[in-house]
């Protein structure tokens, strides 16, 4: 069936380049325009998040390190910065690549190959979710964080933990280092940390304080720094942290579940022949092809943020 | 289509468009007729750009009859705190307290914010945003543009959806047991982000955040669809140099609107969290009830900024139609052609452009650095440049012009002056340093009342009466006209003009009762007189209500496609145009869009060749 729509852009596209008022700007469809024009207010949205991100970290005393935070990898792997992260961005920046293909099988006109390269594109688009399902689940199941609680702290000075009868330990740490509050019910499940282990009362002890969520706030002699000398205990790092972490990754990942979701829609139109009589053929591949690599672009900016900073 | 078909060419334009015009092979697809095959899509999810812009301004109307009475029940409560309001309790119900003893009847503070609040985003967002430019960008673009329609009927009509959907959201809002969000229009946390900061910022908070969510998405559906159109659907000859005022403006409109709503969404979905997940992006260590909460780190000034980064584009978004449109008024019926129109485009770029710099003018007083303030000053005031090039302009467009004085043309020249009035008080404001004195002040309603709500009215007005014959084929009652006119535009300085002297002398805004103070209950006369003055200027735009809807269904017929005599695109049309706006071919553009008074003729329309020898210079 004939749209309005088709006939009311019919005009301006048969006409490039003669027609004195309505040339295309930028000879672009106007489709691919809206699409553009959704891009930069989207681009808005997420710089105001942003800009919420800096104002907040840089108002706060400390924030966690992300070679600490993020070193946890799926089998068991610990102590590895930056390594899981690094392959689902991999995994993003590789689906763009395949989505260029898929454009470009496109404008040739080659059905199955735009439903291969479409297909992998999914491929690379579902694989980053997971991996971020994993991410989320083993930083909020095992380790505790949520919007509004952070359990990765950092020292501001040196100094020595202490042992059961409140004397200094052996177990030194310097100023910045990253620190982890464990919860001492979950002691037991957990697989590698072997600080975390044993199972602690509520209240004070001379070496901890449990507090009523069951969070161990080991205690430490500092070493250097005005209050040297005096005993303190590992406190919350700021909650700005897993309250911006959780919302920003997560209204991105939104963004690519959407384009998974719209992704999946158009590979099968194309697989059913529905853009194949269409007069502007493929460019639906195009459009989306242009939100999947928005998406990517952004992610560039939330891993600069939270990943390398 | 048939009717459209049927009516053969009579007028010199007729055949212009028949003889030079651009074939599209538009109605040979067939799709007029099915496009407005039956009621509901021909009235309700109508696809047409015409019809959408009814369907915007009609609703705009009713919520500013709405926003209206709000603003009439807390101006009755600021001039007689004496008197009893138990006669509104049937309205009102639980929210007129009865004093069990006098049997006084008094309006609940709780819900006298409630109505400031309510009164202002009603204003700001569903009249002069969707109402103003929702109406005219939708009506005039394609009209004016030589368009078949906008760039996407479909998204266009989800727009105006999306805005019913925000309003109707908003209305339930009014009816809740704890009343709707009673914080301000702009929102700030704590009062937004606290549940159970007050009355109103429980469910009345969350579903004033919903319906304003749904308000950006209609605005970005429609600003999308604006800017597309503008660029992608200008009819043969309509490059950008030869596009009446009016598209500059609803093209730059769309274009702050595109940029700047998307952060308020930003900060509206952080306010979200903060009230339901227990999140702290602008909440610090706060106490309610003596109770400490668990809020910590975050930034309530860094929510100003956000909304106000939406907040001061919103009032150029609101402003700049209203100009656009009384550009054209002016012109129109000054018979003259618009004084300086590259200097009118670049003044609405101009001003486009500083109304994302100086956001935090709005936060003098919020605690941001004074040396950084330096800088808003600075770009504050230097958007005074490009606003006096448009009044400098518009005067000389009616100086020495053959004016018909028309109830359009009235309501632009009062836009004018209101505009002036308004705007010098905003020099006043700009600066940090005499900010101080006069921030939260009765001068800072003034103000703006003055400059974005009255004028922006105005421009309203002045577009309603010129393009209703354009709307509904038929002309509105021009003495009712006229005496709207004179009843706003005198009731509207009497309402603002004493508010400057007690907001210099240090009235505070928002404060719900001023008699007991013994600093401010001098001025009890001055408060008594305004509200009189608001009541009679209320009862006038009754006037335009009732010229509105009589003259849909019994106004004068328009029997000439131009009756104005105007040179641009959309009075080349049937006088009641059908979908796809011309019966035939498109017309062709060989000229701008004012060329009043040339040659010895009194206009020649846009879709006229130049004569022999003849140079388009303007």
């Amino acid at each position: 069936m004939e749209t309005t729509e088709n006939v009311l852009h019919q005009h301006s596209e048969n006409h490039e380049g003669s027609w004195e008022g309505a040339a295309a700007p930028f000879n672009i469809s106007y489709g691919k325009l809206m699409m553009w024009y959704f891009l930069l207010s989207d681009a808005f949205t997420f710089a105001g998040f942003l800009i919420a991100y800096g104002a907040l970290r840089f108002s706060s005393p400390s924030w966690p390190v992300p070679d600490f935070v993020f070193s946890t990898a799926p089998f068991g792997i610990h102590d590895a910065p930056l390594i899981f992260v690094t392959v689902m961005s991999f995994l993003l920046i590789i689906s763009s690549v395949t989505m260029v293909r898929a454009v470009q099988e496109g404008h040739r006109e080659n059905k199955r190959g735009v439903v291969f390269w479409m297909f992998l594109t999914i491929i690379g688009g579902a694989g980053f979710l997971g991996c971020q399902a994993w991410e989320w689940t083993n930083l909020i199941g095992k380790e505790n964080m949520s919007v509004t609680t952070n359990p990765f702290g950092s020292h501001i000075d040196a100094g020595t933990y202490l042992d059961e009868k409140g004397n200094a330990t052996g177990e030194t740490f310097k100023a910045g280092a990253s620190y982890l509050l464990h919860k001492s019910e979950e002691g037991g499940h957990d697989e590698g940390h072997a600080e975390g282990h044993h199972a602690m009362a509520k209240g004070d002890h001379p070496n901890a304080f449990v507090d009523n969520d069951g969070f161990i706030h080991k205690k430490f002699k500092l070493a250097s720094g005005p209050a040297a000398g005096q005993v303190q205990m590992e406190e919350f790092g700021p909650k700005a942290f897993g309250a911006l972490f959780f919302f920003i990754t997560g209204f991105h990942g939104f963004h690519v579940l959407s384009g998974v979701a719209f992704l999946l829609i158009i590979m099968i139109n194309v697989a059913s022949g529905v853009y194949a009589s269409r007069k502007n053929g493929y460019e639906m591949v195009e459009k989306i092809g242009l939100y999947w690599h928005f998406v990517d672009l952004v992610w560039v900016f939330v891993f600069l943020v939270f990943y390398l900073f | 289509m048939a009717n459209v078909l049927t009516a053969a060419p009579h007028s010199e334009e007729d055949v212009l468009i028949e003889q030079m015009g651009y074939d599209d092979h538009f109605h040979e697809h067939h799709d007029g007729d099915k496009f407005q095959s039956n009621f509901i899509t021909t009235y309700i999810f109508s696809q047409d750009h015409k019809m959408i812009a009814k369907q915007f301004l009609i609703t705009g109307m009713f919520w500013g009859v709405i926003g209206g009475l709000m603003s009439l029940v807390f101006r009755l409560q600021l001039g007689f705190p004496e008197e009893s309001m138990a006669w509104l309790k049937p309205v009102l119900g639980k929210w007129i307290e009865i004093n069990a003893e006098t049997g006084m009847g008094a309006l609940s503070p709780d819900f006298y914010y409630a109505l400031v609040t309510m009164h202002g985003t009603i204003l700001v967002f569903f009249v002069l945003t969707a109402g103003l430019s929702g109406t005219f960008s939708n009506l005039l673009i394609p009209l004016q543009l030589g368009a078949r329609d906008m760039a996407s009927p479909l998204l266009n009509m989800m727009s105006y959806w999306f805005f019913f959907l925000a309003g109707l959201i908003m209305f339930i809002s009014l009816f809740l047991n704890t009343g709707p969000f009673s914080g301000g229009w702009t929102a700030y946390p704590p009062l937004s982000a606290l549940p159970q900061a007050s009355t109103g910022s429980g469910a009345g908070m969350t579903l004033w955040l919903i319906s304003l969510v749904f308000f950006v998405v209609s605005v970005l559906l429609g600003g999308i669809n604006y800017i597309t159109t503008v660029l992608n659907l200008r009819t043969k000859g309509m490059n950008m140099w030869r596009m009446p005022l009016t598209i500059w403006a609803f093209f730059v409109t769309a274009i702050l609107g595109l940029l700047s709503f998307p952060v308020l969404a930003s900060a509206f979905f952080l306010v979200m969290c903060d009230r339901g997940l227990g999140t702290s992006f602008f909440l610090n260590e706060i106490f309610i009830g003596g109770q400490a909460l668990d809020h910590v780190g975050g930034s309530p000034v860094l929510y100003q900024h956000l909304f106000w980064f939406l907040g001061h584009p919103e009032v150029y978004i609101i402003i700049l139609p209203a100009m656009g449109i009384v550009s054209e008024v002016l012109a129109v019926h000054s018979r003259k052609p618009v004084f300086g129109y590259k200097a009118m485009v670049f003044s609405i770029l101009a001003i486009g452009f500083l109304s994302f710099i100086v956001w935090a003018h709005h936060m003098f007083m919020s605690g941001v650095n004074p040396f950084i303030s330096n800088f808003f000053v600075v770009f504050t005031l230097i958007i005074a440049v490009p606003s006096a090039v448009k009044v400098f302009n518009w005067i000389a467009t009616l100086f020495g012009g053959n004016i018909r004085f028309t109830a359009a043309s009235l309501f632009g020249i009062g836009f004018v002056s209101m505009f002036i009035s308004g705007g010098l008080t905003g020099i006043f404001l700009g600066n940090s340093a005499i900010d101080i004195q006069m921030h939260d002040t009765y001068f800072v309603v003034a103000h703006f009342h003055i400059v974005m709500g009255v004028a922006a009215f105005f421009g309203m007005f002045a577009g309603v009466y010129h393009w209703f014959p354009k709307m509904y084929g038929r002309f509105m009652n021009e003495t009712l006209g006229k005496l709207h006119f004179w009843g706003t535009m005198v009731g509207a300085y009497l309402i603002f003009w004493p508010m400057h002297y007690i907001g210099m002398a240090g009235v505070p805004r928002r404060y719900y009762r001023f008699d007991t103070f013994q600093s401010f209950s001098q001025f009890d006369d001055m408060n008594k007189f305004i509200t009189i003055a608001a009541i009679i200027t209320f009862g006038f735009q009754m006037i335009l209500i009732i010229n509105f809807f009589y003259s849909i269904w019994y106004g004068k017929k328009v029997t000439e496609k131009n009756p104005w005599g105007a040179t641009t695109l959309e009075w080349t049309t049937e006088v009641d145009p059908g979908h796809g706006n011309w019966a035939g071919k498109l017309p062709v553009v060989h000229r701008w869009a004012y060329d009043y008074a040339k040659d010895g003729q009194e206009f020649i329309s846009q879709i006229t060749p130049l004569k022999e020898g003849e140079s388009e210079t303007h």
